[in-house]
């Protein structure tokens, strides 16, 4: 452990400790609603140096656990529903909602959360959820597209990935140039940035399951974006939760929907590998 | 936030006759607390659902009271004691002047 | 809430310590708090000093976050009797004002429990006054550890 920790650079050495057995990720099983049993710890994937990948609600206390495991109890799902309302509104010029083209989102929109990020011919690029329905929003709907982290935004982006809620986590790196972008990601996720001088690997695979001060340090899995924190009362965005991870490290972050974050969300998206998706997931 | 505020409640439909049952119920709401300061360093002024009320055909069941020291999207687990069929009423009241109510039948079996 | 406090205060903690942050974060307005909740439990028992029993808090010893701490009270008895519960207060005494909820019971509660989630500013003991309707008065206590992040995210 002290190699690991001297690996990790001094700065983070200093702030961390040993995780406790006390809230060391525990062995609970996640069911929600009493019936829809959640896959929580899966096989890695090949490559990474962990036997399995382990969702974040492993990672946290009981009571916040709680909270995720009943959709009465989860404050998330108050934006879920809002975007089930927007679903059917019609906004934009050509007078359309999105249930006008897409029916029924339990159906339609099954399993897109799953494999988001996802090669868009058009665009010739990795969208993820917010790029896409940006994307039918000006293209079909001609209207606004939404700006980053509008309640709406979220609400919508939250209820489309709902409809994959408990689907394994599962890209298709096969089409377009998704490795490429999967390399770069991959070459972010260990690069080392600001004055802490951390990459996302010190944290969260060399230090997973350790203290970060009073935090305890999960494997930094986004199955459960976006995801109710207790700390903002809200759901909070995968490109949010990466830019306050920059920030953190004392650099200066990437632009939401960059270029960058969409390379660190394939990235990261493909280290979840198998764990299913939460959305909304409740963390601390 | 007002203008979106949407109540939620969980009461089972049936119930035997005197039954004791576990309502749910939760609003979205900021419940802002009257300490923050908005950019400017201005405070930003205080609004809270201040009272909760849950009503059995008219008769009174629980009340709350609320300060700022409560959650945002406050949320209330209590219960009922079922005397016969009838409609649980919920009112929530917010310091602007409005109140959001929701209904729900209980039907005794 | 006073999250700028506490971050603040656990950098000057030494580092690698296990940071459950708790006592060495009382800054002097705490014990004011304190004294606002002791007189406030003092107005609501009418003078009386409140007794220990009939009244169960429930809240978890360590809380991620303060900004949602899941809480639940229980008093004991029948609802109908003459010394039946009719309000519990709760108290936080390390926030900047020290009153949370009041529960108002009533016979058709059925049973006199209720949960809700709180808002708790740093490491401080969470109290609930039960108020009988023959003016007795019960209380209980529970320490909440509030935990401070790591990541501000």
């Amino acid at each position: 452990m002290k190699g690991q920790l001297g690996m990790a650079g001094l700065g983070l050495a200093a702030l961390l400790s040993m995780g406790s057995a006390a809230s060391a990720q525990d062995a609970d099983k996640l069911v929600i609603n009493g019936d829809l049993e959640m896959t929580t710890r899966a096989p890695a994937p090949e490559g990474l140096p962990f036997e399995e990948v382990i969702s974040g609600w492993h990672f946290r206390e009981d009571e916040t656990q709680a909270l995720e495991t009943d959709d009465f109890d989860n404050p998330g799902m108050l934006m879920v529903e809002r975007g089930q309302d927007l679903w059917n509104e019609v906004q934009g010029a050509a007078g359309k909602s999105c249930a006008s083209c897409h029916g029924e989102a339990a159906e339609s929109m099954k399993g897109v959360g799953a494999k988001t990020p996802f090669w868009s011919a058009e665009a010739k690029r990795p969208v993820n959820l917010e790029l896409q329905i940006n994307q039918c929003r000006t293209e079909r709907m001609q209207a606004e597209p939404y700006k980053f982290d509008d309640p709406d935004q979220i609400a919508m982006v939250s209820f489309v990935r709902f409809q994959s809620r408990g689907m394994p986590v599962k890209l298709d790196l096969d089409q377009g140039d998704m490795k490429a972008w999967w390399e770069r990601g991959k070459e972010l996720y260990y690069t080392r940035f600001g004055q802490l001088d951390f990459s996302c690997a010190s944290c969260h695979e060399q230090n997973a399951g350790k203290y970060l001060r009073a935090d305890y340090l999960s494997q930094g899995q986004i199955n459960g974006f976006p995801t109710y924190r207790l700390k903002d009362a809200t759901l909070i965005s995968t490109h949010n939760r990466f830019k306050g991870c920059v920030r953190d490290t004392r650099a200066e972050p990437f632009q939401p929907l960059s270029d960058e974050f969409m390379a660190l969300e394939v990235y990261v998206a493909w280290r979840g590998t198998g764990l299913a998706v939460e959305t909304p997931a409740v963390r601390h | 936030m007002a203008a979106n505020v949407k109540p939620r409640v969980r009461v089972p439909k049936t119930a035997s006759k005197d039954e004791v049952i576990v309502i749910k119920t939760l609003i979205n709401h900021e419940m802002e607390t009257g300490l923050r300061k908005d950019k400017d360093g201005k405070i930003i002024p205080r609004q809270i659902i201040n009272k909760f009320t849950a009503e059995f055909n008219g008769q009174k069941v629980f009340e709350a009271d609320l300060e700022p020291a409560i959650s945002a999207n406050p949320y209330f687990e209590f219960s009922v004691k079922v005397p016969e069929s009838g409609t649980m009423k919920f009112t929530w009241v917010d310091d602007n002047g409005s109140s959001y109510t929701e209904e729900q039948k209980i039907e005794v079996q | 809430m006073g999250m700028h406090v506490t971050r603040r205060s656990a950098l000057a903690l030494g580092a690698g310590a296990a940071v459950l942050v708790g006592a060495a974060l009382r800054s002097g307005g705490a014990e004011a708090a304190a004294e606002d909740t002791a007189k406030a439990i003092s107005d609501l028992a009418g003078g009386k000093e409140p007794q220990a029993g009939r009244i169960t808090l429930t809240a978890p010893e360590i809380a991620e976050n303060g900004n949602t701490v899941p809480i639940s009270v229980s008093v004991d008895g029948d609802l109908a009797a003459p010394d039946a519960v009719e309000t519990v207060t709760i108290f936080a005494e390390g926030n900047p004002n020290p009153g949370v909820v009041s529960f108002h019971f009533t016979p058709l509660s059925g049973s006199a429990e209720a949960s809700t989630r709180m808002r708790l500013a740093k490491t401080q003991n969470v109290i609930a006054v039960a108020k009988m309707r023959d003016g007795s008065v019960y209380m209980d206590k529970k320490e909440v550890k509030v935990t401070i992040g790591g990541c501000g995210g």
